[in-house]
C-alpha cells in the first residue's frame, strides 16, 4: 500500500515537472506566449480557487458524515433510478472545471458509485442553466431546451452503457490517494 | 493532488494562449458532414467556462457555419476531455477514460443530428 501511495506521489510530481519542462522550453523560443500563459495561469488560479475550496469542503463532509449505507441507498449501484437523477442534477448545477470534481466523485467511486454514475455526471455538465441568458444571444428557446433534453438522454445512455456492458476494476495507484 | 491540478491548470493555459480564436474558423469545410466531425473534434481539443463555448458556436452560426457542426462542437466541448485526459486517467483509469472519451465522441455527433433533426421539425 505504502509502494502505491509513493508512486501515486511521484506520478503527480513527475506531471507538474514535465509542463513546467514543456513551460521552460517554449520560454526560450517565445517568450511572449510564455509570458501570456503564465499570466493567463494566474488569472484562472484565481478564479478556479474558491471552486477548489468548495469541492474540498465538500470532500471532508463527505468523508465524515455521510456513511456507506447512505451512498448505497441514494446512489449506489443498489439504489435503483434515483442515482441516475442524482447524476443528472448535481451534474447539470456542478461549477467549475471538470477536473476538480474528479477527487470527489473518486471517493464516492471507493463508497461503491459506479463508472456509469460518474459517466452521466460528467455528461451533464455540458448542461449549465447560469449560461442560458448568454446562449440565448445567439440561440433561441426551442434549440437550447432540445440540446438540454438530448443531452439528458444521452448521459443516461452512456451511464447505461458503463453499467451494464463494461466492466472496469478499480486502477491500484489510485485506491489510497 | 495539488502538483497535479497546477500541471493541469498550466497546460489548459498554455493551449489557450497558443492557439488563435482565428484557427476555429478557418478549419470549417462547410460540408455538413464532415463539419460535425470537425466540430467534435475542435470541442473536444478545447477547453474553457462553456460560456466560451456558446460564444463561438454563436459566431459560427453568423459565419454560416452548419448548425449540426456547431451543436457537435458544443457537445464535444465539454463531454469530451483531451486535455484532461492525464487527470482523468489518474483518478479512473485508462479504461474508463478511453471508452469514456470514444462514446462522448461519438455521441457528440449523433446527439448533434438528433438535435438539429428535432428542432427543425417543431
Amino acid at each position: 500500500m505504502e509502494i502505491f501511495k509513493k508512486n501515486s506521489k511521484n506520478t503527480k510530481i513527475y506531471f507538474l515537472g514535465f509542463v513546467i519542462l514543456i513551460y521552460l522550453i517554449i520560454g526560450i523560443f517565445n517568450l511572449e506566449l510564455f509570458k501570456n500563459s503564465l499570466s493567463f495561469f494566474s488569472e484562472l488560479f484565481i478564479k478556479i480557487f474558491p471552486v477548489f475550496f468548495l469541492v474540498f469542503t465538500f470532500s471532508f463532509i463527505l468523508n465524515f458524515f455521510i456513511t456507506q449505507k447512505q451512498i448505497n441507498h441514494y446512489i449506489g449501484k443498489s439504489s435503483g433510478y434515483k442515482r441516475w437523477i442524482i447524476a443528472i442534477l448535481a451534474g447539470i448545477i456542478s461549477v467549475g472545471p471538470v477536473f476538480v470534481w474528479y477527487p470527489i466523485l473518486k471517493n464516492l467511486q471507493t463508497k461503491g458509485v459506479g463508472y456509469g454514475f460518474i459517466a452521466t455526471f460528467i455528461y451533464n455538465r455540458a448542461i449549465k442553466l447560469a449560461f442560458i441568458p448568454v446562449f440565448l444571444i445567439y440561440f433561441d428557446w426551442k434549440y437550447i431546451l432540445t440540446l438540454f433534453i438530448v443531452l439528458i438522454v444521452f448521459s443516461l445512455i452512456q451511464g447505461l452503457i458503463f453499467e451494464k456492458f463494461i466492466n472496469i476494476k478499480l486502477p491500484k495507484e489510485t485506491l489510497n490517494s | 493532488m495539488i502538483p497535479f491540478f497546477v500541471g493541469i491548470l498550466l497546460l489548459i493555459s498554455l493551449i489557450e494562449e497558443a492557439i488563435p480564436q482565428s484557427f476555429y474558423t478557418n478549419v470549417f469545410s462547410k460540408n455538413i458532414f464532415l463539419d460535425s466531425i470537425i466540430g467534435t473534434i475542435i470541442g473536444g481539443i478545447s477547453t474553457g467556462s462553456s460560456v466560451t463555448s456558446y460564444v463561438m458556436g454563436g459566431e459560427f452560426l453568423k459565419q454560416g457555419i452548419s448548425l449540426v457542426a456547431i451543436t457537435a462542437f458544443l457537445i464535444s466541448w465539454v463531454t469530451i476531455g483531451i486535455l484532461q485526459f492525464a487527470a482523468e486517467t489518474y483518478y479512473f483509469g485508462k479504461k474508463f477514460t478511453i471508452i469514456r472519451n470514444i462514446l462522448s465522441f461519438i455521441f457528440s455527433i449523433l446527439a448533434a443530428i438528433i438535435i438539429v433533426f428535432i428542432y427543425g421539425n417543431i
